[in-house]
C-alpha cells in the first residue's frame, strides 16, 4: 500500500468503519469524520512535499486490473493533480468541521461524505481512463444521495435531474474513452501510453468525434454553457456541505479531464477546434455573469458565478490550443489550474456561508435580508472577504488566477484571442457589480424581514470557513509555492498540444 | 469422431441430481423432502465443479452436436451457479410444501436444458434443448396454482408453443435448403441455397431463441411471469434461460450463417435497439416492482444482444457477451432476492426500508444501480465491454442508443431507490432472513465480480 493509495482509500475505510459501528452517537461520528479528514489532509501535504516541483509523475502505482483490455489500477500525482488533491482534502475537512453537531443522521452523512472523498481523490490521482471513469461515475451517485437524502426544497426532483443529466454526460464520456481505447495501437486505457502516442492521429474525422464525445462529457460536469442547466437546481436544494463539495470539487473534474485527457491525447483535434472551445468559454463567462446578476436567490447567484468562473478556465484552455506565443499560453494554462484551486476555496466558503444563512433563517432570498452587518459582524466580514476573493480583488487568489488567464489569452498574439480576452474582462466587471450589489442588499441598509433571526457564526462554522479564506489570501500574497508546482505541468501540456 | 461421455460430465451431473432427487422425493414423506432438495443442489454443485475443471481443456466437439468452447464453458458455469442461488432462495418459502421436490427437480431440468441450448451446434439438439428448457419452466410458472400464476403460465406456454412451432418450421426449412442440421454443414449448404427460403428459416429459428431470451417482439410473457409467478420462479425464468438463449443466439448466428445471408449485424442491431427502448419505456410507469424488474430484464436483453450483433466484427464481442451474462445473472437475482426478503410487490411498500434494514437497502441500491451500469459493479464492466464491442463492430449508433437507454433506465430504478432511503417512518413488516442474506451476498458478488473482473476475464 503506497502513501497515495492510502490517501485515496483512508476516507473509504473510515466510512466503512462508521457503517460498522451502529451504536456510535452523532457527536462521536462527527469527530471521527473530522479526524479522518485531518489525517487525509496531512497525507496530501506529505505527498506534495514528497513530490516537490518536479516535472514527472511521482508516487506512481501501476497494478494490473483487467489485463484483457489493458486497464489497470494506475495512479500517480503530478503538479496538476497535487493542488486539486490538497483542495479536495481541505474542502472535505471544512465540510466535516462545519457539519459538526448540525447534520441530521450524522453517521450516515459522514460515511457518505467520506466515501465521496475517496471517489474525488481517486479521480484526481487516476492515470487510467477506466479508473478515471469509475470515480467520475461514482461521484454522481454519491452526490445524488447527498442531495436526495439531506437536501431541502424540491430535493427529489433536483437530485433526479442532477443524476440523469450528469449520468448522460458520463456515458457520452465513456463512449469517448472507448473511442480513445480503440484508436490506440495496441488498444489500451492507460493514460501515460495514450499521451505518449496520441491515438487517432491518422484519422482527423474520428478524432473530432471522439473529442466531441469527451468534450461533451466533461462540459456537462464543468459545467460549460449550454450544458449547465442542471447546476442551479442541484445547488439550490443541496445541503450547504453538499453544495460546497459540488462546486468546490466535483466541478473541477471537468476542466481537470480536459487538461489531463482531451488536450494531450487529441492534440490535433484540440488545436483544430480551439476556437470553438474559446467561444464556449467566453459564452460561459458572459452568460454566467449576466444570469447571476439577475438572481434573487443567493445560492443560485453563487451557482451562476461558478458557470462564469469555469468559463475563464475553458477560455484559457482553448487559447492554449489556438497557437501563438508559447510563454503566454503556458501562462494561460497555469492560470486555469490556479483558477480551479481558487474557485474551489472561495466558492466552497461562499456556499458554507450561504448554509449558515439558511440554517438561521430558512431562506436564500436576498430581498428579505438587509443590515446583517449589524447583527452578525463576523459573518458579514467573511462574506465580504469571500465576495471580494470571488470577484478577483488583488491580494486574493482569484486575482492571481484571472490575471494570468487574461495575460495569457490576450498575450498569445492572435486577434481573435485578444477579442475573446477583452470580452472576458467585461465578465469581471459584471461579477464585481453583482457581488457589490449582493453585499449591499444583504449586509448593509435597513434590516430586512428575516434579519432579526440571523445570529453570528458558531465556532465550528468559523473554523470551517476561515481556513478556506486564509488559504485564498496566502495564494493571493505568496503564490509561488503553488505556481512552482503547476508550471512544469502547464509547460508540458502546451508542448503536448503543439505536437 | 469424439463420443466420450466424460465430455458431458457437467450435464450428466445435473441430470443425475434431478433424477436422484425425483426418486428420493417419491419415497420421502410429503413434509420431509429436504434430502431430495439436497440431492438436486448436490447435482448442481457437482455440475459447477466439473464444468470449472473442464473449462481449461482445449476446444472440441462431442457427439458431433455439442461444442465445447469458451461459450459453452461460461454457460456451464453461470447457469448452475445462478440456479444454485435460485434453489437457495426458494428453499425457505417452499419448506414443507407438498410439492417441494417437484419444484427443485423442474428447476434443475430447466437449467440442464438451458446449458444444452448454449452448447448445441446442431438444430435438432437445439430444438430438444429448447423443449427441455421450456416445458419445466411453464410448469414452474403456474406452480402456485393461483389466478395470476395460472394466467402467467398460460401466456408463457402459448407464446412458447407458438414460437416453438416457428422454430421447428424454420429448422425444417433450413434442413431442406441447407441439406444438413449441424451448423458446420449449414454454413456450407446455405451458401448455395435460395436466399429467400433460407432467410425465412433463419428467422424462424431465431424466433424461438428470442422467446427464450425475452427479446422484442417475443417478450410479452416476461412481465406477466415476473409479476404472476411465485417470486423464486420469476427470478429463475427472467435470469437463467436467458443465459443459454444468448449463448445459442451467438453460436447460431456466428457458426451456422454464411456471411452473405441477411445483413445479420443490422438485423440484430435493430432488434436490440427496439428491445432496450421498449423495455425501458414500458418500465417507466410500473408500480409493481416485479413487473418493473420484468421490463428491466427486457431492456437488459437488448443490451445483451448488442455483442451478438457485433460478433465476428469485433474481438471484444464474445468476452462482452459472456461477462455481461454472468454480471446480469448475479445482479438480477440479487434484485429479486430483495423482493423476496421484503415480501412486498408494490413500489410504495418499500418506503423507509433503509431505516429498518440498511444492509438490505444498500444491497437493493447496489443491484439496481448495478443494472444501470454504475461502477464498480459487474454490469458496469459488462457495459464497457458491450459499448466497446459495438463501437469496434462499426455499430457506434447502437452504442449511442444503448447509452441513452441506460440514462433513461436510471429514472425508474431511482423511483424505487428513492422511497427506500426516504426520510420517513421505518418500514414495518417481516423480513425473510435467508433471502436477506442471499440478497446481500448477491450484491457483494456483483461488486466483487466488478472489481475482480480482470481475474475472471483472464481466466475465462
Amino acid at each position: 500500500m503506497t502513501v497515495l493509495s492510502l490517501t485515496i482509500f483512508l476516507p473509504l475505510a473510515a466510512a466503512l468503519g462508521l457503517c460498522a459501528a451502529p451504536r456510535l452517537g452523532d457527536r462521536a461520528a462527527g469527530w471521527a469524520w473530522i479526524a479522518a479528514c485531518a489525517a487525509d489532509l496531512a497525507l496530501t501535504v506529505a505527498l506534495w512535499i514528497g513530490h516537490g516541483n518536479g516535472t514527472g509523475v511521482s508516487h506512481e502505482t501501476n497494478l494490473r486490473w483487467i489485463p484483457s483490455v489493458r486497464a489497470g489500477y494506475h495512479v500517480g500525482v503530478d503538479g496538476l493533480s497535487l493542488p486539486l488533491l490538497a483542495l479536495t482534502a481541505l474542502l472535505f475537512l471544512a465540510c466535516a468541521v462545519c457539519s459538526l453537531g448540525r447534520a441530521k443522521r450524522a453517521r450516515a452523512f459522514a460515511a457518505l461524505f467520506l466515501a465521496l472523498q475517496t471517489v474525488c481523490l481517486g479521480l484526481f490521482a487516476a492515470l487510467d481512463l477506466l479508473l478515471f471513469f469509475v470515480f467520475f461515475d461514482l461521484s454522481i451517485v454519491g452526490m445524488y444521495f447527498v442531495i436526495a437524502g439531506w437536501g431541502h426544497g424540491d430535493r427529489t426532483r433536483s437530485a433526479l435531474k442532477f443524476f440523469l443529466y450528469t449520468f448522460l454526460g458520463s456515458l457520452v464520456l465513456l463512449l469517448g474513452f472507448i473511442g480513445l481505447y480503440l484508436g490506440a495501437e495496441p488498444h489500451t486505457f492507460d493514460m501515460a501510453e495514450l499521451i505518449r502516442t496520441p491515438p487517432l492521429s491518422g484519422s482527423p474525422g474520428t478524432a473530432a468525434l471522439v473529442l466531441l464525445a469527451v468534450g461533451i462529457g466533461l462540459a456537462v460536469k464543468t459545467p460549460a454553457v449550454p450544458f449547465h442547466t442542471w447546476l442551479p437546481p442541484a445547488h439550490t436544494d443541496a445541503p450547504a456541505a453538499g453544495s460546497a463539495i459540488l462546486a468546490g470539487v466535483l466541478l473541477k473534474m471537468g476542466p481537470y479531464g480536459l487538461v489531463r485527457i482531451a488536450m494531450p491525447m487529441l492534440p490535433d483535434a484540440w488545436r483544430r477546434y480551439a476556437w470553438l472551445v474559446i467561444v464556449i468559454g467566453v459564452a460561459g463567462v458572459l452568460y454566467g455573469a449576466l444570469v447571476a446578476f439577475a438572481q434573487e436567490n443567493l445560492k443560485r447567484l453563487v451557482a451562476y458565478t461558478s458557470v462564469n468562473h469555469m468559463g475563464y478556465v475553458v477560455l484559457a484552455l482553448g487559447a492554449a490550443g489556438a497557437g501563438g506565443e508559447e510563454a503566454a499560453r503556458r501562462l494561460a494554462v497555469t492560470g486555469a489550474v490556479t483558477q480551479l484551486v481558487s474557485h474551489g476555496l472561495v466558492t466552497g466558503a461562499l456556499f458554507l456561508l450561504a448554509g449558515v444563512l439558511y440554517d438561521r433563517t430558512g431562506a436564500y432570498d436576498m430581498g428579505r435580508f438587509g443590515g446583517i452587518a449589524g447583527v452578525a459582524p463576523v459573518f458579514s466580514g467573511l462574506l465580504t472577504a469571500a465576495a471580494f476573493a470571488s470577484l478577483g480583488l488583488p491580494g486574493l487568489s482569484g486575482f492571481i488566477a484571472e490575471f494570468q488567464i487574461f495575460t495569457g489569452v490576450i498575450g498569445s498574439g492572435g486577434g481573435g484571442t485578444a477579442v475573446a480576452g477583452a470580452l472576458a474582462v467585461a465578465g469581471v466587471l459584471i461579477t464585481t457589480a453583482l457581488f457589490l450589489r449582493l453585499l449591499q442588499r444583504t449586509l448593509l441598509g435597513p434590516p430586512g424581514e428575516l434579519t432579526p433571526r440571523m445570529t453570528d457564526m458558531r465556532r465550528p462554522e468559523l473554523a470551517a470557513v476561515a481556513p478556506l479564506l486564509v488559504s485564498s489570501l496566502v495564494i493571493g500574497i505568496a503564490p509561488r509555492f503553488l505556481l512552482d508546482t503547476i508550471e512544469p505541468v502547464s509547460a508540458a501540456v502546451v508542448r503536448l498540444v503543439d505536437r | 469422431m469424439n463420443e466420450n461421455p466424460a465430455d458431458l460430465l457437467p450435464e450428466l451431473c445435473l441430470l443425475a441430481g434431478a433424477m436422484a432427487g425425483l426418486l428420493c422425493g417419491m419415497f420421502s414423506p410429503r413434509d420431509r423432502q429436504w434430502p431430495a432438495v439436497a440431492l438436486c443442489a448436490a447435482g448442481l454443485a457437482a455440475g459447477l465443479v466439473t464444468a470449472a475443471v473442464a473449462a481449461g481443456r482445449p476446444d472440441a466437439t462431442a457427439f458431433e452436436a455439442f461444442t465445447l468452447d469458451p461459450v459453452t464453458h461460461a454457460t456451464r458455469i453461470i447457469v448452475p451457479a445462478a440456479t444454485l442461488l435460485v434453489v437457495a432462495l426458494a428453499a425457505g418459502p417452499l419448506r414443507g410444501h407438498p410439492r417441494e421436490t417437484e419444484f427443485h427437480v423442474l428447476v434443475v431440468l430447466a437449467a440442464l436444458g438451458t446449458i444444452m441450448l448454449g452448447a448445441s451446434s446442431d438444430l435438432l439438439v437445439l430444438i430438444a434443448a429448447y423443449l427441455l428448457a421450456s416445458i419445466p419452466a411453464y410448469a414452474l410458472a403456474g406452480f402456485a396454482k393461483d389466478a395470476p400464476g395460472t394466467e402467467a403460465a398460460l401466456k408463457y406456454y402459448l407464446m412458447g408453443a407458438l414460437l416453438g412451432v416457428f422454430m421447428l418450421a424454420g429448422a425444417t426449412l433450413l434442413y431442406g435448403t441447407g441439406r444438413g442440421t449441424s451448423y458446420a454443414a449449414l454454413r456450407d449448404g446455405l451458401a448455395e441455397a435460395p436466399a429467400g427460403a433460407a432467410a425465412v428459416g433463419v428467422v424462424g429459428v431465431l424466433a424461438g431463441l428470442m422467446f427464450k431470451a425475452g427479446i422484442v417482439p417475443a417478450h410479452f410473457w416476461v412481465p406477466d411471469v415476473a409479476e404472476g409467478a411465485p417470486p423464486a420462479v420469476a427470478a429463475f425464468v427472467t435470469t437463467v434461460p436467458k443465459i443459454g438463449a444468448f449463448a445459442a443466439l451467438y453460436r447460431f448466428t456466428t457458426e451456422a450463417l454464411p456471411a452473405h445471408l441477411l445483413d445479420r449485424p443490422l438485423l440484430l442491431a435493430v432488434v436490440a435497439a427496439a428491445t432496450m427502448t421498449l423495455g425501458n419505456l414500458a418500465a417507466f410507469g410500473q408500480d409493481n416492482v416485479r413487473r418493473l424488474l420484468g421490463y428491466s430484464t427486457i431492456s437488459q436483453a437488448g443490451y445483451l444482444l448488442v455483442p451478438v450483433a457485433a460478433a465476428g466484427r469485433s474481438g471484444l464481442a464474445e468476452t462482452a457477451l459472456l461477462f455481461y451474462l454472468a454480471a446480469y445473472a448475479v445482479t438480477n437475482l440479487g434484485a429479486f432476492a430483495v423482493v423476496m426478503a421484503a415480501g412486498r410487490d408494490d413500489l410504495a411498500a418499500y418506503t423507509g426500508l433503509a431505516r429498518r434494514c440498511p444492509l438490505l437497502a444498500v444491497s437493493l441500491a447496489v443491484c439496481l444501480l448495478g443494472l444501470v451500469g454504475t461502477p464498480p459493479t459487474a454490469v458496469f464492466l459488462g457495459k464497457v465491454l458491450m459499448f466497446g464491442a459495438a463501437v469496434d463492430g462499426r455499430l457506434a449508433w447502437l452504442a449511442v442508443v444503448a447509452a441513452v437507454n441506460s440514462v433513461a433506465s436510471v429514472f425508474y430504478y431511482l423511483r424505487w431507490i428513492g422511497p427506500v432511503f426516504a426520510r420517513s417512518a421505518a418500514w414495518e413488516g417481516r423480513l425473510d432472513g435467508r433471502a436477506r442474506w442471499l440478497a446481500c451476498g448477491a450484491a457483494a458478488g456483483s461488486l466483487v465480480l466488478g472489481v475482480a473482473g480482470g481475474v475472471v476475464l483472464s481466466v475465462g
